[in-house]
């Protein structure tokens, strides 16, 4: 059962319901340091293996880049 | 009028006797440098690197973005700072509400609590009124310092250099409070020197150790060291060393500077006066004195 998600504003098909975790590494971002959000409201690293995505969730990944 | 008084009793002169001369205090820490500097602007993160470690700087700013996690080189931000050596200072620049600036404060949080940084708990916070000029919103910036005090953040606050706002956000919990020498990027140094100066004066009011930092449009070291010799307790820069002809020159430019204006501050300026104050005695002159 295929779902879409919104990612960083852009819509990704995931084939199956997936966690965050396993968004993670569908998407190759699970290896380095990353923040989540889901619908505007922080996941915790703990919590990505625990939080299971919905279809039309709206999810943020982010990181840590140069700024002043 | 025979004297310009350049310089009444400000804040942490003698009747406060300074920290030592090197010594940030900040949010519990303690640092060696009192300047801070960014991460952002560098032509590659090998010069960044250089010029980090050329500045001093114990304190270091970045910023939380969307999964850019390499650049196009394959790179990323934190294959170049030493978390051992850095407190990693996580910004909210590009929010311009004060919902966005704490959603982005928590991201910073979480990335920070996962690289066991002890910068975790600490947000530069920046809430924006203007694309153009990056001037910070007065209410948006005092209602994020709330939410984010209630949520247990050190909060160093980007601000005006309004003295009434500086109060303001300090009376919210602002764990230092940071006003701008001039808008940000701009390299026009501190356009209002006197502001500066009520800006310290009344955040260090009975409470000398209390921690201002200027922050933003400076341009050239000259301009770090008048913060400095105002009385701030640092100075957080990006632009002037990631942009100079030469950054890791100016970046020990902007280290130096640092320390000159800190000690010229301890040290104690003249008055400036109207007239001269000849340095070689009269007594004794054999030339013509006119007047005389």
């Amino acid at each position: 059962m295929s779902m879409v998600v919104i990612v960083n504003d852009q819509e990704h098909t995931l084939p199956e319901p997936l966690s965050v975790s396993a968004l993670l590494v569908r998407l190759g971002l699970d290896k380095q340091p990353c923040a989540v959000e889901v619908n505007r409201k922080l996941v915790p690293k703990l919590r990505h293996p625990l939080h299971d995505l919905v279809e039309g969730d709206k999810v943020e990944v982010v990181t840590l880049v140069g700024g002043g | 009028m025979s004297t310009i008084e350049a310089k009444s009793e400000l804040p942490g002169t003698r009747a406060n006797p300074p920290q030592a001369v090197g010594t940030l205090v900040l949010g519990g820490k303690s640092f060696d440098s009192r300047l801070i500097v960014g991460t952002g602007k560098y032509k590659s993160y090998d010069l960044m690197r250089e010029a980090l470690a050329a500045s001093g700087a114990r304190v270091v700013t970045v910023a939380v973005r969307r999964e850019r996690l390499v650049n196009d080189r394959g790179e990323s931000l934190l294959q170049f700072l030493d978390l051992t050596r850095y407190v990693i200072l996580p910004n909210t620049a590009g929010c311009f509400t004060a919902d966005d600036a704490v959603r982005v404060a928590r991201l910073g949080r979480e990335l920070l609590t996962q690289l066991q940084n002890p910068g975790a708990t600490w947000v530069k916070l920046e809430v924006l009124g203007d694309k153009k000029t990056l001037l910070p919103d007065p209410a948006g910036t005092l209602e994020a310092t709330r939410q984010l005090v209630a949520d247990g953040f050190q909060v160093l606050a980007y601000s005006s250099d309004d003295p009434i706002a500086a109060v303001r956000l300090k009376e919210a919990g602002a764990t230092s409070v940071m006003p701008a020498g001039s808008p940000i990027g701009s390299g026009q140094g501190i356009l209002n020197r006197n502001n500066i100066v009520l800006c310290l004066e009344l955040l260090k009011h009975g409470d000398p150790t209390y921690p201002v930092i200027v922050d933003a449009g400076v341009g050239c070291a000259s301009d770090v060291s008048l913060a400095m010799e105002l009385g701030a307790d640092g100075v957080l820069l990006n632009t002037a060393i990631a942009h100079a002809m030469h950054p890791v020159m100016m970046a020990e430019a902007m280290k130096n500077a640092t320390l000159a204006g800190r000690q010229s501050y301890i040290a104690g300026r003249i008055p400036k006066r109207l007239y001269a104050s000849a340095s070689s005695p009269w007594d004794g002159a054999i030339s013509y004195i006119p007047g005389e």
